[in-house]
C-alpha cells in the first residue's frame, strides 16, 4: 500500500509538473508583453538590468504613444469592419447553404459538403498572386473591400460545414410538425430552424470574426497604405520605422488586440474543434 | 406543394457554392495559368511560354534551399508538436481544480492573431535584449557579449521559426488529442489496470491505438498549416539570413508580389499543391472511415 501511495504522489507530481512547464511555455511571450509595456525604455534597454522586474518606476508612455501617435485605433476599427461586413455575408451564403446540404438534398448534399470542406485546406499562399491580379483588376488594390470580397473565401466553408452538423443534430420532427401546421418548408427553416439555432449561429459569428482578425497574408497583400491596414498587418509592419522597434508600443499593441480575441475565442473552441475532427470522434 | 426539397435545396446552396467557386476556384486555376504564363504586377496580356517558369525556378539555388527549408520546417514542427501535444493532452485530460485557467492559458498562441504572437517572440529572441540571452548569461551557460544570435545565424534561426510555429501550432493537436482521448470509454484504461497493466503499458497498447485516427487528423490538418504558412518566417526572419529559413510560401511572396514576377511566384507556389492533394486524400479516407463505421 506504502508504494501505492508513493507512485500517486509522484504522479500527481509529475502530472503538475508538466502542466506548469507547458503554461508557461505556451503563456510566456504574453507575459512578456505585458511586462514590457509598462518598463520605461532606459530600463527595456539596460543589458544590467534584471529583465524581470521594474528597475525603474512603471511607465504609461508607450501606452500613450501608441493611442495618440499612431494609427493603431485605425486600423481596429478598420479591422471590426472588415469583420462586420464579412461576417454579415457569410451567415447570409452559409446558413440557407448548410441548412439545404444538410436537409434537403440527401447524400450528394453530404458530398457536396465534404467537398466544401476540402477548399478550406486550399491555402491563401496559393491563391494570393492571382487574387492580387484580379483585386487589381476590379480596381480594389489598397481598399478594404479587396478584403471583405475575399476573407469569405475562407469564412464560407468553414461555416457551411460548422452548420450542417448543427442542423443535423434538430430533430426531423419539429419542422414534419411545423409543416403539418401549414408552413412552408423555407417558411419551416426561417421560422423554426434558424431562431433555435442561435447558438450554432452565433459560434459562426464568433469565427467568422477571429478568423479575420488573424489573417496575414491577404492583408499584407493587398493593402499598401498605413491608414487602410488591418490591426494583424499595421502592427508588426508598421509601427516599426525603418530598423527602429518601438518595443513597449508593439508589445502592447499586441497584448490589448489578442486578448479580448483569445476570450472570445475560448468561449467556442469547443465547437470549433468538433469541426476539425471530421467525425473521427463519435 | 410548390417546389420540391431538391430544387428548394438547390436554391438555397447555390449562392454560396457559386461564391467559393468565385473566389477559390477561379484563382486556384488561375494560379496554373499564370504559372505557365508571363504575367508580372502591371503588364498587359497573356503569352503562354510553357514550362519556362518551372525551368528557371527549378534551376534556381534559393528555390532549391527553400524547398529543403520547407521540409525540415514542417517535419521539425510536426515532431516537436506531435511529442508535445501528446504530452499535453494526456496531462489534461482529467478533472481538476484550475483546468479551465490552465486551458486558457495553453490555448493563448493558438487563438491570438498569429502575426501578434509572432512579434511577441521577435523581441524575447532580440539579437541585443533577448531575455533568454539574459538567463543564459545569468546561469553562465554562455559568456556576455558572446550571446547566440537567435535569428542571425542559420540553424538557430531555423531552431527559432520551428520553435515558434511549435508554440503556435501545439494548443490546436492538442485539443484535437484531448477531444480523441475523452472519447475513449473510461472504463477500457479501467479494466486494463484492473488486469495489471501499467501506465506505460495502458498508454502504448490501449490509449494510443484508440486514439489514432484522431492523431490522424492532427497530423494532417498540421502539415497543411505549417507547409503552407508564411507569416512566422516573414515576421521573425523575413526568410533570413541568407534565405536559410526561406520557405515556398515566403519565397512566393517576394518573388510574386515584392518582386512583381506573378509568373514565376505562382510557379512556386504551385510546388504547394502535391502536399494538398495528398493531405485532401487521406483526409477523405478518414472521413469515408468515418461515415462508414
Amino acid at each position: 500500500m506504502v508504494s501505492g501511495t508513493g507512485r500517486r504522489v509522484f504522479g500527481g507530481l509529475v502530472h503538475a509538473l508538466v502542466l506548469m512547464a507547458f503554461s508557461v511555455l505556451l503563456a510566456f511571450p504574453f507575459y512578456w508583453m505585458l511586462i514590457t509595456i509598462f518598463k520605461r525604455t532606459n530600463d527595456l534597454y539596460n543589458l544590467q538590468n534584471n529583465p524581470f522586474k521594474f528597475n525603474e518606476k512603471p511607465t504609461l508612455e508607450h501606452l500613450q504613444l501608441l493611442f495618440h501617435d499612431t494609427l493603431y485605433l485605425r486600423w481596429v476599427a478598420n479591422t471590426a469592419f472588415v469583420g462586420a461586413i464579412v461576417v454579415l455575408i457569410t451567415l447570409v451564403l452559409a446558413v440557407p447553404a448548410a441548412y439545404a446540404l444538410a436537409r434537403l438534398t440527401g447524400r450528394w448534399g453530404e458530398r457536396l459538403g465534404i467537398a466544401i470542406f476540402l477548399t478550406y485546406l486550399v491555402p491563401p499562399t496559393l491563391l494570393f498572386i492571382p487574387l492580387s491580379r484580379l483585386v487589381a483588376i476590379l480596381g480594389l488594390q489598397d481598399s478594404l473591400w479587396s478584403l471583405i470580397v475575399v476573407y469569405p473565401s475562407f469564412t464560407v466553408p468553414f461555416s457551411i460545414w460548422l452548420l450542417m452538423g448543427f442542423f443535423k443534430s434538430i430533430p426531423r420532427e419539429l419542422e414534419d410538425a411545423a409543416m403539418v401546421d401549414g408552413l412552408t418548408r423555407f417558411g419551416a427553416f426561417v421560422k423554426l430552424v434558424v431562431p433555435i439555432s442561435v447558438s450554432g449561429i452565433l459560434t459562426v459569428v464568433i469565427f467568422s470574426f477571429t478568423l479575420v482578425t488573424q489573417e496575414f497574408v491577404y492583408a499584407l497583400t493587398f493593402i499598401s497604405s498605413e491608414a487602410h491596414q488591418m490591426v494583424g498587418v499595421g502592427v508588426p509592419i508598421f509601427l516599426v520605422r525603418g530598423d527602429v522597434y518601438y518595443w513597449g508600443s508593439l508589445m502592447a499593441a499586441c497584448l490589448i488586440t489578442s486578448l479580448p480575441i483569445a476570450l472570445l475565442y475560448n468561449l467556442f473552441l469547443d465547437r470549433f474543434i468538433a469541426g476539425f475532427t471530421v467525425g473521427a470522434v463519435k | 406543394m410548390a417546389m420540391t426539397n431538391r430544387k428548394l435545396g438547390v436554391l438555397m446552396f447555390s449562392p454560396a457554392i457559386i461564391y467559393v467557386l468565385a473566389v477559390v476556384g477561379v484563382p486556384f486555376v488561375l494560379a496554373f495559368v499564370y504559372a505557365v504564363g508571363d504575367v508580372k504586377i502591371a503588364s498587359v496580356g497573356y503569352h503562354y511560354v510553357g514550362l519556362a517558369n518551372f525551368r528557371s525556378v527549378l534551376e534556381s539555388p534559393t528555390f532549391r534551399r527553400s524547398l529543403y527549408d520547407s521540409i525540415i520546417f514542417t517535419v521539425g514542427t510536426q515532431v516537436v508538436v506531435l511529442v508535445g501535444s501528446t504530452v499535453l493532452s494526456l496531462a489534461l485530460k482529467d478533472r481538476f481544480t484550475g483546468r479551465g485557467f490552465i486551458r486558457f492559458l495553453i490555448l493563448l498562441p493558438w487563438v491570438a492573431p498569429v502575426s501578434l504572437g509572432t512579434i511577441g517572440w521577435k523581441w524575447i529572441l532580440d539579437s541585443i535584449y533577448s531575455v533568454i540571452n539574459w538567463v543564459l548569461v545569468h546561469l553562465h551557460f554562455v559568456r556576455p557579449f558572446d550571446t547566440p544570435m537567435w535569428l542571425g545565424e542559420p540553424t538557430l534561426a531555423m531552431i527559432s521559426v520551428i520553435g515558434v510555429e511549435s508554440w503556435r501550432l501545439l494548443p490546436f493537436s492538442t485539443v484535437i488529442l484531448l477531444a480523441g482521448l475523452t472519447a475513449i470509454p473510461r472504463d477500457i484504461p479501467e479494466a486494463a489496470a484492473v488486469d495489471g497493466a501499467g501506465f506505460w503499458r495502458t498508454l502504448f497498447q490501449i490509449t494510443i491505438p484508440m486514439i489514432l485516427p484522431i492523431v490522424n487528423v492532427a497530423i494532417l490538418f498540421g502539415v497543411i498549416f505549417v507547409f503552407t504558412d508564411m507569416t512566422v518566417v516573414y515576421i521573425l526572419t523575413r526568410g533570413g539570413p541568407y534565405d536559410t529559413t526561406q520557405v515556398l510560401p515566403s519565397l512566393a511572396f517576394f518573388t510574386g508580389i515584392l518582386g512583381s514576377d506573378l509568373a514565376e511566384g505562382a510557379a512556386i507556389s504551385i510546388f504547394l499543391v502535391p502536399i494538398l492533394v495528398a493531405v485532401a486524400y487521406f483526409m477523405l479516407r478518414v472521413a469515408s472511415r468515418a461515415e462508414v463505421g
